[in-house]
């Protein structure tokens, strides 16, 4: 589905992302590691927003290294940033219906607002601006994702900037997202609730993958080997 | 009318049709359609150019467009428009001026639209400014708004100007007696070597009056723009300012926000902001398939809205 080939990337300074290579096929990914070791970097490759200095990146057989974030989009990838951007005017109705395109019917973007746990009447009209809370603009953003639906949802720390109360309702709503979506799902966590629920694992560390194998072989030692890896790149 | 006017009705006031309540249409200079009402009585000046719009009291869920076209190149106008609103009313008032000007010689309307609001009166006021046409004569438009609040009314503004006025002194001026409140939101977009100044000036004079000013603007290509307000606060009183402009090209914006405290219980808080588009913003507009255009054409409309 989506394949990384000899992978890097550096600034000036400092190489961030060594020789990564990778073949994502199965259904829900969750990408993992200490702080600073690459995993933000790797979504904004896969998005485009990023070009990477060396390496290709391929799409279902396609290389797209060069395509634009745009290109990338309408090739069917989604990318849930970790920090939602802030729009002064743009409404949440505005930004479901550029999500879920303009032919969608309103009901089905009320149901995708509930299922991230706000009420649609109350929130539809809001601007994206300084007026909601952090949480509320994950929630919002996470629901552009699902009204997307795409061939790749790419989520950076979903979890980021959330109160505890409110990732436990979260977490619910990404238990639902990976049964009810035919798509793939690549998600970045620290969070061990949502690593339980993937199907693989990868650990990056200091630019490079340490490890990639289904949760059951790599879970346990994480969580044995992994701690205070709280906070965002 | 002919399809031109036809056409900037529709775009100053969404009018395909004559309106419901009360309307005075004004096209090139003359009334081209007059309504009063049983509540709404409108009389020509007789003095000079414009009307009187008299609404009486306890006159409630009503309406009243005035727009003003200009089709003829070289048509030079200056109106006063009066509003006396009675006690106790609960008013729209859509006003709004479309100029095409296709020939060589400047276009201009210059409207002065004066409101008294009476006791515990609410009137929603819209006013939209729009100009087009491929001629060398220039749009030119300078609304004047004075606005007289009377104890307990309440006035809410909604002004546009979001292309084809090549020139325009925009000015607002208010005065609000005990327990007002005055809200005006103004939206304005210059492009190419457009010029917009906008001014607010409101005199805070009642015991817990109230005053909110926000505009918001875009300036593209090579257009200026000059935004002032001033609050004078005389008693205790709260008003807010917020200038927001996004600024494209090689445009220029001057923002000068002032407050005067007269009194220690004014609370007066102002606003200024200038910037260009966040690049992130553009970002996740594109990752929802945007191109970059697109995603500005977005971001802008919505500020504007």
């Amino acid at each position: 589905m989506l394949e990384l080939q000899n992978i890097c990337y550096q600034t000036d300074d400092k190489v961030i992302l060594k020789d990564i290579n990778l073949n994502i096929n199965d259904h829900f990914v969750a990408v993992t590691g200490p702080n600073g070791s690459g995993k933000s970097t790797l979504a904004k490759l896969i998005a485009g927003i990023i070009k990477p200095t060396e390496g290709k990146i391929i799409l279902d057989g396609e290389d797209i290294t060069e395509l634009s974030i745009t290109e990338r989009a309408n090739k069917g990838i989604s990318y849930a940033f970790q920090q939602p951007v802030r729009f002064k005017g743009l409404t949440v109705k505005d930004l479901m219906f550029l999500a879920a395109g303009k032919g969608t019917k309103l009901s089905e973007i009320r149901g995708i607002i509930s299922e991230v746990g706000l009420n649609a009447t109350d929130y539809l009209n809001r601007s994206l601006d300084g007026s909601l809370s952090g949480g509320e603009l994950k929630r919002i953003e996470i629901a552009m994702i699902f009204a997307r639906s795409s061939k790749l949802s790419l989520f950076d720390e979903p979890e980021a900037g959330i109160d505890l109360w409110s990732f436990q309702k979260l977490i619910h709503v990404f238990e639902k997202m990976v049964q009810q979506t035919k798509g793939n799902i690549v998600i970045i966590s620290h969070q061990e609730r949502i690593l339980d629920i993937a199907d693989k694992i990868i650990y990056l560390k200091d630019g490079q993958i340490e490890k990639y194998d289904s949760k059951e072989n790599i879970l346990p030692e994480l969580l044995n080997s992994v701690t205070n890896n709280n906070g965002g790149e | 009318m002919d399809e031109i006017q036809k056409k900037m009705l529709y775009q100053v006031a969404e009018l395909d049709s004559l309106p419901v309540g009360a309307y005075n249409i004004r096209a090139n200079g003359k009334a081209a359609a007059r309504n009063s009402t049983a509540n709404i009585e409108i009389i020509p000046k007789n003095d000079k150019s414009g009307i009187d719009i008299k609404i009486k009291d306890n006159t409630k869920n009503e309406s009243v467009h005035i727009p003003v076209i200009i089709s003829e190149t070289g048509l030079k106008e200056l109106v006063y428009n009066d509003f006396f609103i009675g006690e106790n009313c609960d008013v729209i008032i859509i006003a709004g001026c479309g100029i095409h000007n296709c020939g060589s010689a400047d276009s201009a309307h210059d409207g002065i639209h004066t409101f008294f609001v009476g006791k515990n009166s609410k009137v929603r006021y819209f006013e939209k400014h729009y100009g087009e046409g491929e001629g060398r004569g220039k749009r030119l438009m300078n609304p004047t708004t004075v606005v007289h609040l009377d104890e307990g009314a309440q006035m809410k503004m909604e002004t546009s100007q979001i292309s084809g006025i090549d020139d325009t002194l925009r000015s607002t001026k208010a005065d609000l007696a005990a327990n007002s409140k005055l809200e005006i939101n103004e939206s304005v977009m210059t492009t190419g070597v457009q010029n917009a100044v906008s001014e607010f000036n409101a005199e805070l004079n009642g015991e817990n009056c109230s005053c909110n000013i926000v505009s918001r603007t875009v300036a593209r290509d090579n257009s200026t723009q000059h935004f002032t307000s001033r609050l004078n606060g005389n008693s205790s009183c709260s008003g807010h300012s917020e200038c927001d402009s996004i600024i494209m090209d090689h445009a220029s914006v001057l923002a000068t926000p002032e407050l005067l405290a007269n009194s220690t219980e004014a609370s007066l808080i102002h606003e200024a902001a200038i910037g260009k588009i966040a690049g992130e913003q553009l970002i996740k507009l594109m990752t929802l398939g945007l191109t970059e255009q697109q995603a500005e054409e977005q971001i802008i409309s919505g500020f504007l809205k």
